[in-house]
């Protein structure tokens, strides 16, 4: 998995706001002109909180697991896989390609989600 | 050995065996004939003798299941997992009819690690008795996804931890659903699994006993929560020309329980925590109860087949 260097998605992130006036998708609680750079996801009463989410290439996931059972975030086409995640356990990745990458939880495979990455 | 014999072998309860030591003691001659088809031939007595009597023989035993002790969990539904599953052991040595081994049918520990399985192992290894694993979704948490199990319990398994073994005329089947899940499915065998699974019973009789244990029911008891497994209609085809065949289960931590034809499917108690019933719920979750409720959710269960009964008789102990 490439790593982006913390200057080269600043950069990103800036030229992105000075050319897109607005944003096609705005995540909740970030100011109007900020690009977003994080989204977080809840992992509770055996789901993944939202379901579907849409982020820029180059936007960091973060989920979190609120139940007392623990789940793992696990990609279908194996591009990303947690760790087991324990109750208040974090996971977190760095979208970098655009698509749609479909993942589900690896116990407990009814719970399934996806993250969309399409460019503003 | 008697001298003299009698008119009516029924009434004395002379099996075949004992008949023809008895007859042949007091003829003084050592062969058995036979009429087949209108054909008379003799073998020797201790041929007749050696040779395996044409069904199974079960004498009557007991064996133990436990099921999900999840070692290392501790969170509000119940604190201390770790000593209900000491409870559950001191009943294990209190019973009055010693078992003659354990199955766990998973979910031994709740995180995978070291420590957790090495705690179950010390624990139960107090009861002295053989312990058959097979592992639950829990147990395969690893970074090496099932190494750590296989590493401890693996030894003369196949694939992902599959085996089978005869114990007094009854064979017993151990399979893994928890490996290699798929999105959006339930529990899973796999087509290497069923390949095993159909040579392994090819060469037994209908009449055996089979015992079949697994962790994720392999009844589709509640999809909605992946409480089934998807391609287990090809085992139980496998599995339905059998006399008498029971599936034992764990991971739902609550007893359900179904015949089909010939086959009885039971699922077990968790000796760590208990999980809503389906549907009765948002999620399958960990169930908090009172304090004083809790032990009665929580249990193991005898296994005792009987001499001459095909049905196995299965007996709940909860912990209070």
């Amino acid at each position: 998995m490439p790593r982006l260097s913390f200057l080269a998605v600043g950069r990103v992130a800036l030229a992105l706001a000075l050319s897109v006036p607005t944003l096609g998708i705005s995540p909740p609680g970030v100011m109007a002109g900020v690009p977003a750079r994080a989204q977080t996801v809840a992992i509770k009463n055996f789901a993944f909180v939202p379901q579907v989410v849409t982020v820029t290439p180059g936007t960091t996931v973060t989920w979190t697991n609120t139940d007392d059972d623990p789940h793992t975030v696990t990609a279908s086409d194996k591009s990303f896989r947690s760790a087991a995640l324990d109750t208040d356990g974090k996971y977190s990745f760095t979208f970098t390609k655009p698509g749609e990458f479909a993942y589900f939880c690896s116990l407990h495979p009814h719970m399934t989600a996806k993250i969309i990455v399409k460019a503003g | 050995m008697s001298e003299h014999h009698s008119d009516d072998p029924q009434a004395q309860g002379l099996n075949r065996r004992t008949l023809l030591r008895h007859c042949g003691a007091w003829a003084g001659a050592g062969a058995l004939y036979t009429l087949t088809g209108g054909i008379a031939s003799s073998i020797g007595l201790d041929t007749a003798l050696a040779m395996a009597p044409k069904r199974g023989e079960t004498k009557p035993f007991t064996f133990l299941q436990i099921s999900d002790t999840h070692i290392g969990f501790d969170k509000a539904a119940n604190p201390n997992a770790r000593g209900t599953a000491l409870q559950a052991i001191a009943k294990i040595k209190a019973l009055p009819i010693k078992p003659e081994f354990i199955l766990h049918t998973g979910d031994i520990t709740h995180l995978s690690t070291d420590e957790q399985f090495a705690d179950a192992d010390a624990m139960l290894g107090e009861t002295g008795l053989p312990i058959f694993h097979v592992p639950g979704e829990h147990d395969f948490l690893d970074e090496g996804g099932g190494k750590a199990f296989l590493t401890r319990y693996g030894k003369n398994t196949l694939g992902s931890g599959w085996y089978s073994f005869d114990h007094s005329g009854v064979h017993f089947v151990a399979l893994n659903n928890v490996a290699n899940l798929k999105a959006g499915g339930m529990a899973h065998l796999g087509d290497d699994q069923l390949a095993w699974l159909k040579a392994d019973l090819a060469p037994l009789a209908s009449s055996t006993p089979v015992v079949v244990f697994a962790h994720i029911p392999l009844w589709t008891v509640y999809e909605a929560w992946g409480w089934g497994t998807d391609d287990a209609g090809q085992a139980l085809a496998l599995l339905a020309r059998f006399g008498s065949v029971t599936v034992l289960n764990g991971h739902i931590h609550q007893i359900v329980q179904k015949v089909e034809g010939n086959i009885s499917f039971h699922s077990a108690r968790s000796t760590a925590y208990p999980q809503p019933a389906p549907g009765a719920a948002p999620s399958p979750g960990p169930l908090k109860v009172p304090t004083e409720q809790l032990p009665t959710m929580l249990g193991i269960r005898t296994a005792r087949f009987l001499r001459g009964s095909q049905p196995i008789a299965l007996i709940e102990t909860p912990l209070a």
